[in-house]
């Protein structure tokens, strides 16, 4: 990224001060390298954003941040309906809900090890992955509607999993005001066989260890012990969530004009809170979060099934789940004034400091868990939110990697089979039916983590509390 | 197969098609779009699915067709690698050619969750043929 007219602010914060159409400042959260990495698209992007009505306090970019569509990925934003503000379709994305679902197995590593050829066979037997794989639910209509306004609690009430699990899920599993109504039937008819399936892509289900505590009040806290092993479920609201983003990136394209909002590009599209069609997008927004949700509650169930086939008596606890591509209403103090916002999530997790009552009960005094998924076959982190975090990015951080190569160029680069054999003589299990998947997903067309969330932690938006290794990975 | 090819675009793939006529950049562009998912020549032709989408504006009609494939290669399970194209003002046909996914022989890399207005362009170029390109989220 070219830094000219880039302020340096601290180490790692910068901003790019309101010119031209920007009602608001930019803000970047990086090192010099990683923005350096970046590409000018984010800038563009992030400019963009920062120039769309309604818009309050500034445009934030995590340190993760890359190229998206519209708003870039690891983009947030908060917009009042009260002042013209604006939702986007584009600003969450179409994989609605994605997320990380961490659970805590009590395993010791070398237990795992013990079964791992095993286990990895079982996995990925019983987790629907890739291209064209279905989940066991056949949905009706009275089904799918069930499941768009009810979410995790939906799946459990199914029998897919326990009400425990409830109390570790972001908004208890259920997300209020979502209008099934508003989720059109080419949305319902992609998901009719695809509850409980994890996807393709950068989406995984992934059975990691311990590697490092690096903050042990926390990590014993959220019950992180160095050597044990966990699990985590990387997935979203799959085809119905595509469908939303699809439906609505179109209409709120042709509407535009009529609601007399000047877009830079059109592929900011977007409409005001207060109209109908923000309306029914955020309706049809919350039913695929809480189809998300529910999808990943079902893998919860399906994964506790596998390791009790081998490990009779794993208990596989949740530890968090949490999203990170949203629309969320949350309130904010900002210059003193607590107001309620639209924040928009694209690429960026939720990270609430200690005490915040968002948070588990029983999380609470440590701060949210921040759930942070590496490349497939490289370390993953789970961070706390902050104290503060509020004041820096509206309590947001990083989310993954974020790539740094082509898939095109990966598949030059690399070859499937030969990554899963060198990976197995790591000690890591790549599970996938496609091979090119596998080398599109070439851990070396990742930017390193450990660099992401580096930055997160000195830019004041998270914590580092623990770092995990893979031992397996099912990819789709 | 047509004249396609991808573009880079960060974390997701841009498709591009070109062609004498704005059909055969359309077809061109689906060939493209397939080929995220997997190599089109080992996709046959075996059966086909009738398309129709209207859209008042010729780029927004791009992404509707696009879009219109990859609601079929998910619902259906298929992919497809012909495509026969027919556009009159803002309304589309086409008939799309291609077969169910089989996981061993066409080896899907990943699955497209649709195509955005990133990159969307419909025009047509100095040496007198047509270009129709967007993003595709994957």
């Amino acid at each position: 990224m070219n830094l000219l007219g880039v302020r340096r602010e601290s180490e790692c914060r910068w901003v790019i001060e309101p010119t031209g159409a920007m009602r608001v400042p930019a803000i970047l959260y990086a090192d010099e390298p990683l923005l350096r990495a970046m590409d000018d698209k984010v800038r563009e992007q992030l400019c963009n954003v920062a120039s769309l009505p309604g818009i309050v306090g500034a445009a934030h970019a995590m340190p993760d941040a890359h190229w998206g569509y519209g708003f870039p990925i690891g983009g947030v934003a908060a917009f009042d309906a009260d002042r013209g503000g604006i939702v986007s379709a584009g600003g969450v994305g179409f994989d609605i809900s994605c997320g990380v679902r961490c659970l805590l197995t009590g395993c010791r590593r070398e237990e795992i090890v013990a079964v791992q050829p095993a286990l990895a066979h079982e996995l990925a037997r019983a987790i629907p992955a890739g291209v064209g794989s279905t989940g066991r639910l056949r949905l009706t209509s009275s089904d799918m509607d069930a499941m768009l306004t009810g979410g995790a609690r939906w799946a459990v009430a199914c029998g897919y999993g326990d009400v425990a699990d409830l109390d570790r899920v972001e908004e208890h599993g259920c997300i209020a005001h979502a209008k099934p109504g508003s989720v059109s039937p080419r949305a319902r008819e992609r998901q009719r066989d695809e509850m409980g399936t994890l996807g393709s892509g950068n989406h995984y289900l992934e059975v990691q260890w311990i590697a490092e505590v690096h903050d042990a009040t926390i990590a014993a806290g959220y019950g992180l012990r160095q050597g044990e092993v966990v699990v985590s479920i990387h997935c979203g609201s799959r085809g119905l969530g595509h469908q939303i983003g699809t439906d609505f990136l179109r209409d709120m394209a042709l509407q535009a004009p009529s609601f007399g909002i000047h877009l830079p590009d059109r592929e900011l599209a977007c409409a005001p809170i207060n109209s109908d069609l923000g309306q029914r997008y955020l309706g049809a927004m919350r039913a695929a979060m809480n189809c998300a949700l529910a999808n990943r509650q079902i893998l919860t169930h399906l994964c506790r099934e596998s390791f009790r086939s081998m490990l009779p008596g794993a208990e596989l606890e949740v530890l968090y789940d949490v999203s990170h591509n949203i629309c969320k209403v949350e309130e904010h103090r900002v210059q003193g004034e607590l107001r309620s916002l639209h924040v928009h999530r694209k690429g960026a997790t939720r990270a609430f400091g200690p005490g915040h009552p968002g948070v588990p009960e029983s999380l609470r005094e440590f701060g949210q868990p921040v759930l942070i998924g590496g490349s497939m076959g490289t370390e993953s982190y789970v961070l706390a939110g902050v104290a503060g975090g509020e004041d820096v990015a509206l309590s947001s951080a990083c989310h993954g990697a974020g790539r740094s190569m082509s898939r095109h160029e990966a598949t030059h680069r690399w070859h499937g089979r030969q990554l899963v054999h060198e990976l197995a003589e790591r000690g890591v299990l790549i599970r996938s039916p496609s091979m090119r998947g596998v080398a599109e997903e070439a851990p070396g067309a990742y930017k390193p983590v450990r660099n992401v969330v580096d930055a997160a932690e000195r830019a004041g938006l998270a914590r580092k509390v623990a770092r995990l290794e893979p031992l397996i990975c099912v990819k789709g | 197969m047509g004249d396609w090819q991808h573009f880079g675009h960060g974390a997701d793939i841009g498709v591009r098609g070109r062609g004498s006529t704005l059909a055969e950049a359309f077809a061109a562009a689906a060939v493209g779009l397939t080929a995220v998912v997997t190599d089109p020549a080992q996709v046959n032709p075996l059966e086909s699915v009738h398309v129709e989408c209207t859209v008042p504006d010729r780029e927004l009609l791009l992404h509707e067709w696009l879009n219109s494939l990859v609601f079929l290669m998910a619902t259906r399970r298929m992919l497809f690698s012909r495509f026969d194209v027919r556009v009159a003002g803002d309304r589309l046909e086409a008939d799309a050619w291609g077969e169910p996914i089989d996981v061993a022989r066409h080896a899907p890399a990943v699955e497209v969750k649709g195509a955005t207005l990133t990159e969307l362009a419909v025009r047509k170029e100095p040496d007198g043929r047509w270009l129709a390109q967007c993003v595709v989220d994957v």
